[in-house]
């Protein structure tokens, strides 16, 4: 597919564990999932890290600013992020 | 004149709230001394707990315990019921005079943005920062003067579990000022802060909102994509015109109208934790993240969490036996006390058969009760129950459900009331009703002495592979049909008539702690008292109407076979007996199933009515009702009226039907309507019926019948 990512721009589903990244954008794909995830801190700027898969792959969680939150991959998948290079 | 002013002294009212786990009830326990009463908000069954707080004074007011909630943006019934109180959107209350709201310091960025949609609210508002003991040992260092000044709402440091903190906050809660005053700090562009100024005013003009309400339902008017029914319902179509334009306009300048608030919301708290907060170490690897470790690993995860289910199934069927015995002994010695001292008469035969023997199966029940929502208290509050979720979500997305339904279904092993009302935090509706519609599957509590009377009477207690006994084979066995039924018909419920895309799933793992006993042992003991109170007053009432009906009307000579033979219930039996003859059973079962519409477990107080009656003259009084229910023969064929099949059969039947008043009664309550439990119960009743004259038939064809 065409898309133009920025250079380490992923979506936040492609993450392994331990890995990071700065949130770039919510697609407007579904409006309650950006909704939600942004009133409960994923917004523009802030880094995430991918903890860990739940035991049978899916969902995931994800360690946002101090706490943890769990998702699916469905829908972490709307969220881009620029991973960070340690 | 009187009547005027007792009206006019209207009690203050305070509403807490705060975002899940902040510590919110535990706070709110603290504030009220246990002072408190559990209810309904009209109209919808989301839990209202109220309670007393006294303050230093002397005098009082009423404190409201809302739901939590992330945001003023509702998402789920409960959140919808915890902002419209708060913003005195219902219909039957006025907004509070106060508010107090609990933010747990080890997360304040995500905690302050419900302050700021609070502090937005105008109402006078105190942050009780709670966990701060939490957030130290994480070396998290907050200024609390700093934090106030930069919220312009006074902040009162609390450790909840601790009662740290109390008396400051009801301090400062009785000298707040009527309104907060706090100008919004928080910016947006100019122009969305223009069409939200112009939207205020013709909401206060037009509409009769009120100032700060305007603003929350102005921003909620540009910011949402389609419009609620709330809007659509309160606002005229003009206004509605309106906001389409102030729409377009917006998108077409490039304004991100869902983002812009809430960004500039989390600017904002960024800038005030940069001023307040400082992070002193860094923790790289918490003890809830090695716990996590192992509890969400791969394989130990599953192991920990099979095994955790088995030692509460365990205890359940072991350790709540011995109480259970202790009652039951105490409630025949009762009965055998009364009798004696008791002249011989109807009244002595309703007070021992009627009455004590409905009290002694409510009272039964209790050890069980008690010892599910003591591990379901256990799971919750030391946060492994989201864990469950979590391990849970990808088995039941297998069905269409979330993660958040097997809690739910969980608690619905111990009674499917509390696990449909457990269901409130599903957000999507379909999938919401989809659980509440398959909970009643999971084999409660209320069948388990079915199961026992069953089981113990007919299933030889030997044991399989010299390991595995028949009877918890048995027992087993109808927990696994009763789940595998409820997964089957919450896949079809969800393929076809409750069809919808894949729920969401977006959860807070929270921290693992140690559970608090006084919060396990509160809600064990409403619990206890809401079983007592609802389902208790039935299972009595329905005991002494059964035992009238088995016993009247009165036959001047004859045995007491031919005494229930003749009774009303005896006749009811009968009349259904050509029904559920095809799966085995036979007039008595008929009068249990009859009786047990209303509760399941009545089941066994029946027989015990009809066999005690029974042999109330044949000397055998001492024999326990399963060597009765052993004993009985079919008068005119001689063989035996229950055999290992029908044993199986009926508890078959019991598994999959909804025989529950109760649960009908709340499906009622949370679907406002009749339809679905109406269908509820019928497709319950169907499925119940054919599946059992399945097993009867292979049953007979395999020859158990013998
Ligand atoms: N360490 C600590 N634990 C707390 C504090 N406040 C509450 N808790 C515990 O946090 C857990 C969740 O509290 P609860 O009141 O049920 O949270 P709610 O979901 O907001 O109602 C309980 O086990 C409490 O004992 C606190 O200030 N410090």
């Amino acid at each position: 597919m065409a898309w133009v990512h920025e250079m380490n721009e992923v979506s936040l589903s492609e993450l392994l564990p331990g890995e990071k990244g700065t949130v770039e954008r919510i697609s407007h794909a579904a409006a309650t999932v950006r909704q939600r995830l942004m009133e409960m801190g994923v917004v523009r700027g802030i880094q995430v890290q991918l903890i860990r898969f739940a035991p049978l792959g899916d969902p995931i969680e994800v360690r946002v600013g101090g706490y943890r939150l769990s998702l699916r991959r469905n829908e972490a998948q709307a969220v881009l992020v620029t991973k960070d290079v340690t | 004149m009187s009547t005027s002013t007792v009206e006019s002294v209207r009690v203050r009212t305070i509403a807490i709230i705060g975002n899940p786990n902040s510590g919110k009830t535990t706070l709110f326990n603290a504030l009220t001394r246990l002072r408190q009463k559990v209810g309904n908000y009209p109209g919808v069954t989301v839990e209202k707990k109220e309670g007393r707080i006294t303050f230093h004074d002397g005098s009082e007011a009423s404190l409201l315990d809302l739901p939590g909630t992330y945001s003023l943006t509702a998402n789920s019934p409960d959140e919808k019921i915890a902002t419209d109180i708060l913003l005195g959107r219902t219909a039957h209350t006025t907004a509070p005079d106060s508010v107090i709201c609990v933010v747990d310091a080890s997360n304040l960025e995500r905690n302050l943005y419900l302050v700021s949609q609070i502090i937005d609210s105008h109402l006078p508002v105190v942050v009780a920062l709670n966990m701060i003991d939490i957030a130290n040992s994480e070396g998290i260092k907050i200024d609390f003067n700093a934090l106030q000044q930069q919220l312009g709402v006074p902040v009162i440091p609390t450790i909840a579990s601790r009662k740290m903190g109390i008396d400051e906050l009801k301090k400062t809660i009785e000298t707040t000022p009527k309104s907060n005053g706090v100008v919004r700090k928080w910016s947006v562009p100019e122009v969305f802060a223009r069409e939200c100024d112009e939207l205020i005013d013709l909401l206060k003009n037009y509409h009769k909102v009120s100032e700060p309400l305007a603003f929350h339902e102005a921003l909620d008017l540009l910011t949402t994509q389609t419009p609620s029914p709330h809007q659509l319902d309160r606002f005229s179509y003009e206004l509605m015109e309106h906001v389409k334009k102030d729409h377009r306009r917006l998108d077409f300048l490039g304004i991100d109208r869902q983002s812009v608030v809430i960004e500039a919301r989390y600017k904002w708290i960024n800038n005030v934790c940069a001023i307040a907060v400082t992070q002193t170490k860094h923790a790289d690897m918490s003890l809830s993240d090695k716990i996590d470790r192992v509890l969400t690993h791969k394989v130990w995860g599953f192991v920990f969490f099979f095994a955790l289910m088995t030692v509460i199934f365990q205890s359940i069927f072991t350790w709540a036996i011995l109480p259970m015995e202790l009652i039951g002994d105490g409630f025949d010695l009762l009965g055998q006390q009364i009798t004696r001292v008791m002249p011989e008469g109807d009244l002595r035969d309703l007070i021992v058969n009627g009455a004590l023997a409905g009290v002694a199966a409510v009272v039964t029940f209790l050890p069980q009760i008690l010892f599910l929502f003591l591990f379901l208290g256990l799971l919750e509050d030391t946060g492994y129950m989201a864990r469950a979720a979590f391990i849970m979500d990808r088995a039941m997305s297998k069905v269409g459900l979330h993660g958040k339904s097997f809690i739910p279904l969980l608690s619905s092993f111990a009674c499917a009331i509390p696990g449909i009302m457990a269901t409130r935090t599903i957000e999507s509706p379909k999938d919401r009703l989809v659980t509440m519609l398959v909970a009643p599957l999971m084999s409660c509590s209320a069948r388990l002495p079915i199961y026992t009377l069953m089981i113990a009477a007919f299933i030889p207690s030997t044991s399989l592979f010299g390991i595995l006994s028949l009877p918890a084979l048995t027992m087993l066995s109808m927990y696994l049909l009763g789940l595998t039924a409820a997964l089957t018909m919450a896949w079809l419920l969800k393929k076809t008539l409750l069809k919808s895309a894949p729920p969401v799933f977006i959860m807070e793992l929270p921290r693992y702690k140690l559970p608090s006993a006084k919060t396990i042992l509160l809600k064990m003991w409403e619990r206890a008292r809401l079983f007592l109170r609802e389902a208790g007053t039935i299972i009595l009432g329905v005991s002494i109407v059964l035992w009238f009906l088995a016993t009247y009307p009165r036959l001047e000579n004859g045995t007491a076979s031919e005494q229930i033979n003749q009774s009303f219930a005896g006749r009811a039996g009968h009349l259904i007996e050509p029904l559920i003859r095809p799966l085995g059973f036979d007039w008595k079962i008929g009068i249990g199933l009859i009786g047990s519409i209303l509760q399941r477990e009545v089941f066994v107080s029946t027989m015990g009515t009809i066999y005690n009656i029974k042999n109330a003259d044949e000397e055998s009084g001492t024999l326990s009702l399963k060597e009765q229910m052993q004993n009985d023969k079919d008068p005119v064929t001689g063989k035996p009226t229950f055999t290992v099949l029908t044993a199986i059969c009926l508890m078959v039947y019991y598994v999959l039907a909804m025989q529950c008043l109760s649960t009908v009664a709340v499906m009622r309550r949370e679907t406002n309507g009749w339809k679905w439990p109406l269908f509820q119960f019928g497709y319950m009743t169907m499925l119940a019926y054919s599946v059992t004259f399945l097993v009867f038939r292979v049953g007979l064809w395999i020859g158990g019948g013998a």
